[in-house]
């Protein structure tokens, strides 16, 4: 679903503050009843990640984290069965899966007297069974299990959601007779940046020409556009030429501006491509 | 005086010392002048500078009025910009005309008289101007390039204050580019607007800019006037003629050569003349009547025939330096406007040459009606065509010539359209050459990947901002450049990137204009959705007329980087890095020699299937040659560079420079390649290169051993006749020369030239493949002609037609068979001999493909097949001990060579399957079974030869290099699944019949996220999962699971996670179920034996990890401190939910008793309350015991069967 910036913008907007939590999810569907779920939910995870990126270092200060896990002590000390930590996130305006994982670095380094590995700390948050602190472990598996924009259980669902969305753009092309290489099959030839896919013949959408397809399952706005020009679209029509990025949960209407260059935005699966008739007449 | 010279040609005329057409020349027998003829030679070989001379002079006060006269021809090198204007009015020209007497007086005559020549005219424009223009003659040295300038301005003015409705329907007010209006009346002057080429970077300050130079000159031999020169050549003349009589043309010609070199000597880059060309001031938007011009009113016809006819043999000869100068001076004869009385200037030359001005704008015409009848004309662009057959001039001067002119263009069907698309594309990324196995390192191969995406970004960059006002390349992108040529020179990438950075040049500068990144864009969408269709070939039109003017300056423009070219220019020199350069050069040189050797194939043209053919190859050879001219360009861009300087260095420095470089090589042999395409006759294709390289020679250059070799060279070709070429390939060639030599660089091209025992009378070049098309884009500048005619337009259209002509080709060799046997050598050209040419092409094609898949087809199957085996063999190894890598290795790929040598038996039968297979669909149909089976065998042959050559040299090579990319990765990866797990996992697949439509597994992983966050808290007041919803969650999460499409590792990795999550909470009860009223009916039957309904939901996960999981479940997850920690915390608890789960997993085989008494054990090692410990090994007791004894049981999961019950807190 496509949106005008300033359509967007109203729901930035009353983003401003909400938390990351399974209510506020509620309550967005009901302010914005006319868009699509998956379209709102993406907006807020990312509206919701600019958020954090803004305060990540706030939390981080040496003050702070003292703070949090002081906090902490005291708050399981009263009650281990209350939610502590999810509770102090939220008050503090902090992602709970954030906010864990700074206690539970604060914790091994206590407990260590060194500071923990990232992966250690990772594959702790992956599996809080292997915190060495049942009360600990409850009150990170809480916090996880409810932050719904990060966390090893959303990066998951993300995951699976990009993975699914890349299926069904294969069906789609498999379905057009649209022959094509796929990302790890051009991998396996060496290529340096490899979109979703790239078409062995080309086609033209709404008169552009297309040599590869990006899948995106998430809502174009400008800052994720901006990146992954950067990162992956101009470096495939660096290598490829033009080609199609499909944002299937939408995007600012506003970005499709480099059509005339060589990257066309779409939020489906194009409906009018022109296939080189030479070729189709062969099939 | 002008009787004189009238009498003089005459007699030279008369005479037959100039023949009107020449025989063909046998150019070796040049060589030989008789020593007697040498005096006269040296007075001939004056003769044609002096007649271009002469006319300018004859026709400078008609031209001052008329349209901007271009610079006479001959001029001499005495016009430098360091003249000043009292030098110059004090030129011979004006005193030919006016007052002889004053010559000796003048200065510059030592340096050639021809100086003559533009003077005059230039002293009348001076004075003209000066005192029409508001005095403002005060500085003579900038008056002309200030009153251009103020001309251009005011034309610009013109063009600028369209009228007040632009009607684009109106053919009359937008007619086609090149085309006529409508106007009838020839009286008025034409309404069109003509943009001005705006070129106020190049004043006349700044001579070394434009050189569009006149190179022709008196030779310096000839030290006198041309005045006294012309009574001196009278008097010989008349004293010689018996001698002359009996020269031949050889002579002449030989002279003339001479004296082309000769010229060279003086000519001076710096004259002033040269912005005369462009004709920024010619147009009508001035307001001069144009005098009619009648036939009636010829005077001295007789005089101006024998003129006409003369000068004619001079251009049909290639006596002249540049015909395109010719023929443009000729155009301007013909639509001179002749003296109009108003605003022309007082001065006593004016006064005296007014009446004879008048009258001579009919001679004029006449004149040059003459020379264009005498001219092969049929062959130019069918927009030049068009205007000439509709010049009333001509209508009315020669109607026969007109009859023709109209024919001729009727029947062209060669139209120029100077706009072509541009699209600009990126080189595309091709594995053979840009991944990883051809770097040296990881790290070198990322760093590339970062600097491509710079050099695009750049790129981008540059076209999006180029063209505001205030922005600098060199400040804007200098820095970011050299850091890019930092990181290249970093990892030694120079190569990669020079192959690069080539390969964009030819993809956006190979069109006409250099790419037209500035206008060459399809229009905004906007504007033609607003036109309509109907107008869009309108806009085009309008685009053009708009756009290519303003790209052209002058019929001899200086060498110029237009449109996308200046990028890659600028960023050469922002670059500044000598690896760069120097790896650069060696692209550019390799790919110039790669496409120099392309193949000119002639046609038969029997049957219609030629003329495709024909097509094809003139299209090939067009983007050959584009490109070509191209990359020579920037080959000499980057040879001259560092040898560029802004002065003409003094000659000490010449002296001691040539002594330095003359020791030094030349990066690419141009001589060398000159020489041997005319041996090949496909000069055509290399001439045309070699001169845009040479055009960028910086000012030593020219004088060097080698260079000076070259230049002699393609002189020989501007004077060799050879009838035999192609008209409009020999046009190309003339046009490309007669620039280059006008090439400011050039402009003191040595006289003393030294021809080489060269013999060139074979040369012909006779495959017809350059167009209109091709000639204007590759001489832009030619399209000065058209403009300066369309500037006179008077007449009507006439009408469309035409047919396609045939060109009929002739010979040029193709490429040698490089295989053995004579015999066989022989036999096979043979068998290519009287077949047609296109079945030799597609043998060769054929053999190059079948060979080059081969090798393909090799790597992909035998090769990976032999890597995969390695794989295993040091995956075995690699696990024994820490085994020395590099030995291992070798191992490996020792016993691979063996099997290696297979890959030339399988080539072989590659080879011999795919070859005929390909010539058989690609020779026509009717091709008799002998001569299809002998090309078969033929190109198998070749085929099999290249890919075994190959094969038998890099198998091994090839073997080790992929065995050690896969060795690497596999030490890279630590955990790397064994092959057979990977097996498993790929070999499950979708239960037959799938519709794919179960839920997509993010789905289902989100559900269950919720119950989980309702389960662990904190939850709204009173929130519960409804039971049956959970149950259809599980159900369909086993859909989820059975169908595999959507599904990835992670995916059910987490989903497995997840359940057993649930299923710790749900064993101690920490999710909030509610039964509704259905369920409880619909249970009572599945939960006879327990009321619980959880017992329902544990199985139907119970079945699904067991039935419906790829990876194992994480069951053990259950036992974790934290989970049971769950139960620990539970006031009463049932261990019922937990030993049911216990027994699940012993029966759904996903764990072991002995792995559940071991958790068990381990958990009881862990500080729990004592009373909970002796709970837990009680469960541990009650689950070892039963479960011993029941071990042989089936179907033990029923609850009713645990004895153990409640264990209740005992506290």
């Amino acid at each position: 679903m496509k949106l005008t910036k300033a359509q967007y913008d109203e729901i930035a907007q009353f983003l401003g503050h909400v938390q990351p939590t399974r209510q506020s999810l509620r309550k967005l569907k009901e302010k914005f009843p006319s868009q699509s779920q998956s379209t709102l939910l993406s907006i807020f995870s990312q509206e919701y990640q600019k958020q954090i990126k803004r305060t990540h270092a706030k939390h981080h200060t040496a003050e702070a984290i003292e703070t949090y896990y002081q906090r902490y002590l005291n708050g399981v000390m009263k009650n281990a069965a209350a939610p502590i930590l999810l509770e102090l996130a939220n008050e503090v305006d902090f992602a709970p899966s954030l906010m864990a994982r700074i206690v539970l670095e604060r914790f091994l380094q206590e407990k260590e007297q060194a500071i923990p590995s990232k992966t250690l700390i990772n594959s702790m948050l992956r599996d809080p069974s292997q915190i060495p602190n049942g009360v600990l472990a409850n009150q990170v598996y809480q916090c996880t299990v409810n932050d719904c924009c990060y966390g090893p259980l959303v990066d998951c669902i993300k995951h699976a959601i990009g993975h699914e969305h890349e299926v069904l753009l294969r069906e789609m092309l498999l379905e057009k007779n649209l022959s094509f290489i796929a990302e790890d099959q051009l991998r396996a030839k060496g290529y340096d940046k490899t979109p979703d896919f790239i078409l062995e013949v080309p086609v033209a959408v709404e008169g552009h020409i297309i040599h590869w397809i990006e899948s995106k399952a998430s809502f174009g706005d400008e800052s994720s556009h901006q990146a992954y020009l950067q990162d992956q679209f101009w470096s495939y029509w660096n290598r490829f030429g033009p080609g199609l990025v499909i944002y299937w949960y939408g995007f600012i209407e506003e970005l499709d501006c480099h059509r005339e260059r060589g990257i066309l935005l779409k939020d489906c699966f194009p409906t009018d491509i022109v296939t080189l008739r030479h070729s189709m007449a062969q099939r | 005086m002008k009787r004189n010279i009238c009498a003089v040609i005459l007699i030279l005329v008369r005479n037959k010392l100039l023949p009107v057409r020449a025989a063909s020349v046998v150019p070796n027998v040049e060589n030989h002048i008789h020593d007697k003829l040498v005096s006269l030679s040296l007075l001939q070989k004056d003769f044609v500078p002096f007649l271009l001379n002469f006319l300018r002079e004859q026709t400078s006060q008609i031209l001052t009025n008329g349209p901007s006269t271009p610079a006479k021809t001959p001029s001499s090198k005495a016009h430098g910009s360091q003249r000043t204007g009292s030098e110059r009015r004090a030129s011979l020209g004006s005193f030919l005309t006016a007052t002889p007497e004053a010559l000796p007086a003048r200065r510059g005559r030592r340096k050639g008289s021809s100086s003559v020549s533009a003077s005059g005219r230039q002293v009348a424009r001076d004075l003209g101007r000066s005192l029409a223009e508001e005095e403002d003659g005060k500085n003579d040295s900038v008056s002309w390039s200030a009153g251009r300038r103020k001309r251009s301005e005011a034309s610009l003015v013109s063009a600028r204050s369209p009228p007040s409705q632009l009607n684009l329907n109106n053919l009359e007010e937008f007619p086609p580019m090149g085309a006529a209006s409508g106007w009838t009346n020839k009286s008025k002057p034409s309404r069109r607007i003509n943009p001005t080429p705006v070129s106020a970077e190049r004043p006349l300050s700044k001579p070394k800019m434009c050189f569009t130079s006149t190179p022709v000159s008196q030779s310096p031999a000839a030290r006198f006037s041309s005045a006294s020169s012309l009574e001196a050549f009278t008097t010989v003349q008349e004293g010689n003629l018996t001698s002359v009589i009996s020269n031949s043309l050889q002579e002449e010609r030989e002279m003339l050569k001479k004296e082309r070199y000769s010229l060279r000597i003086s000519l001076d880059p710096g004259t002033p003349t040269k912005p005369s060309y462009t004709r920024s001031a010619s147009l009508p938007a001035e307001s001069h009547l144009v005098t009619c011009a009648y036939p009636t009113k010829v005077s001295c016809k007789k005089q101006l025939e024998c003129l006409a006819q003369l000068y004619s043999s001079c251009i049909a000869e290639n006596l002249v330096p540049n015909i395109f100068l010719e023929l443009f001076f000729v155009l301007q004869l013909l639509t001179s406007k002749g003296t109009s009385t108003a605003e022309d200037g007082d001065s006593d030359l004016e006064v005296n040459e007014r009446s004879k001005g008048k009258q001579c704008v009919h001679n004029c015409v006449y004149f040059a009606v003459q020379v264009l009848d005498y001219q092969i004309i049929s062959h130019l662009e069918k927009g030049m065509l068009k205007l000439l057959a509709e010049n009333e001039r001509i209508a009315s001067f020669s109607p026969t010539l007109h009859e023709r002119l109209r024919q001729a263009y009727e029947s062209s069907t060669a139209k120029v359209s100077l706009l072509l698309p541009c699209s600009v594309q990126s080189v595309s990324f091709q594995p053979e050459t840009d991944n990883r196995s051809n770097f040296p390192s990881d790290r070198a191969f990322h760093i590339f990947k970062k600097q491509r995406d710079i050099f695009y970004e750049l790129l981008r960059e540059w076209e999006d901002n180029h063209e505001k006002t205030g922005w600098d390349f060199e400040r804007v992108l200098g820095n970011k450049i050299r850091a890019m040529m930092a990181h290249l020179s970093a990892t030694c990438n120079h190569s990669h990137f020079a192959r690069l950075f080539q390969k964009q040049l030819i993809q956006m500068c190979k069109g006409p204009t250099g790419g037209g990144a500035s206008w060459g864009d399809t229009p905004d969408q906007d504007v033609l959705n607003m036109l309509g269709s109907d107008n869009l070939s309108r806009l085009k039109r309008l685009q053009e007329r708009f756009v290519v003017p303003q790209s052209i300056r002058g019929p001899c423009p200086p060498p110029s980087f237009p449109g996308c070219q200046q990028f890659f220019r600028d960023f050469i020199l922002s670059a500044g890095s000598y690896q760069f350069n120097q790896h650069l050069v060696d692209s550019l040189c390799l790919k110039i020699l790669e496409l120099n050797g392309l193949t000119l194939v002639e046609h038969e043209h029997s049957d219609g299937e030629a003329d495709m053919d024909e097509q094809d190859e003139k299209k090939r050879f067009t983007v050959v040659l584009l490109s070509l001219r191209l990359l020579a360009k920037f080959l000499g861009f980057l040879v001259f560079l560092p040898y560029r300087t802004v002065e003409q260095p003094t000659r000490d420095l010449q002296d001691s420079a040539v002594a330095l470089r003359n020791q030094t090589l030349p990066v690419l042999d141009v001589l060398k390649l000159l020489r041997q395409s005319i041996w090949d006759r496909r000069s055509i294709l290399t001439i045309p290169w070699i001169v845009e390289y040479l055009s960028l020679v910086d000012h030593i250059a020219p004088f060097l051993d080698y260079y000076k070799k070259v230049f002699c060279l393609l002189l020989l070709m501007v004077l060799s006749e050879d009838k035999e070429m192609s008209f409009l390939n020999k046009l190309l060639i003339l046009a490309v020369l007669g620039w280059l030599f006008q090439v400011e660089s050039l402009a003191l091209f040595p006289s003393c030239c030294v021809l080489s025992a060269f013999h060139f009378f074979s040369y012909q070049d006779s495959v017809p493949l350059v167009d209109q098309q091709l000639l204007y884009t590759c001489c832009p500048y030619l399209g000065e002609l058209r403009k300066l005619l369309a500037s006179f337009v008077a007449g009507s259209g006439a009408k469309n037609g035409g047919f396609i002509r045939k060109i009929t080709p002739t010979a040029a060799e193709s490429l040698a068979p490089k295989h053995f046997s004579l015999e066989q050598v022989e036999l096979e050209q043979a068998f290519f001999h009287n077949q047609p040419p296109s079945l030799r092409r597609t043998v060769e094609f054929v053999a190059e493909r079948v060979g080059s898949n081969c090798v393909k087809h090799i790597k992909a199957t035998l090769v990976a097949e032999l890597v995969q085996r390695a794989e295993v063999m040091l995956q075995d190894k690699v696990k024994e001990e820490d085994a020395n890598h590099d030995k291992l290795l070798e191992e490996v790929c020792a016993h691979l060579y063996e099997e290696g040598a297979q890959a030339l038996i399988k080539g072989r039968e590659f080879c011999k399957k795919k070859g005929p297979e390909a010539v058989r669909v690609l020779l026509p149909e009717e091709t008799s079974a002998a001569v299809l089976s002998s090309a078969e065998d033929i190109a198998v042959e070749l085929a099999t030869e290249k890919a075994c050559g190959w094969l038998s040299a890099n198998i091994a090579a090839l073997i080790k290099r992929e065995v050690r990319a896969t060795f690497n990765r596999m030490l890279k990866v630590p955990g790397l699944p064994m092959p057979g797990e990977d097996a498993l996992e790929l070999r499950r697949d979708c239960p037959p019949g799938c519709q794919h439509c179960a839920p997509l597994p993010s789905q289902i992983i989100n559900e269950i996220k919720d119950v989980l966050c309702v389960a662990v808290g904190p939850r709204d007041e009173g929130e519960v999962i409804d039971y049956v919803w959970l149950e259809c969650l599980l159900g369909r999460l086993g859909q989820t699971l059975r169908c595999r499409k959507f599904m990835c590792p992670t995916s059910e990795q987490q989903l497995a996670k997840c359940t057993v999550e649930l299923a710790s909470l749900l064993v101690s009860d920490r999710v909030p179920l509610s039964l509704g009223i259905k369920s409880q009916e619909k249970s009572s039957e599945r939960l006879r034996v327990k009321t619980n309904p959880t017992y329902g939901l544990l199985k139907l996960l119970l079945s699904v990890w067991k039935e419906d999981f790829g990876t194992p479940v994480p069951v053990q997850l259950m036992f974790s401190k934290k989970n049971i920690g769950y139960l620990a915390e539970v006031k009463q608890r049932e261990w019922d939910l937990f030993l049911f789960m216990l027994h699940g997993f012993v029966e759904h085989e996903l764990m072991r008793t002995s792995e559940i008494e071991n958790c068990l054990h381990t958990l009881e090692e862990l500080p729990w309350s004592s009373d909970f410990l002796k709970e837990l090994e009680m469960l541990s007791r009650v689950f070892l015991s039963e479960h011993h004894l029941e071990e042989p049981r089936t179907n033990s999961c029923e609850p009713t069967r645990q004895s153990l019950g409640t264990v209740t807190a005992q506290s």
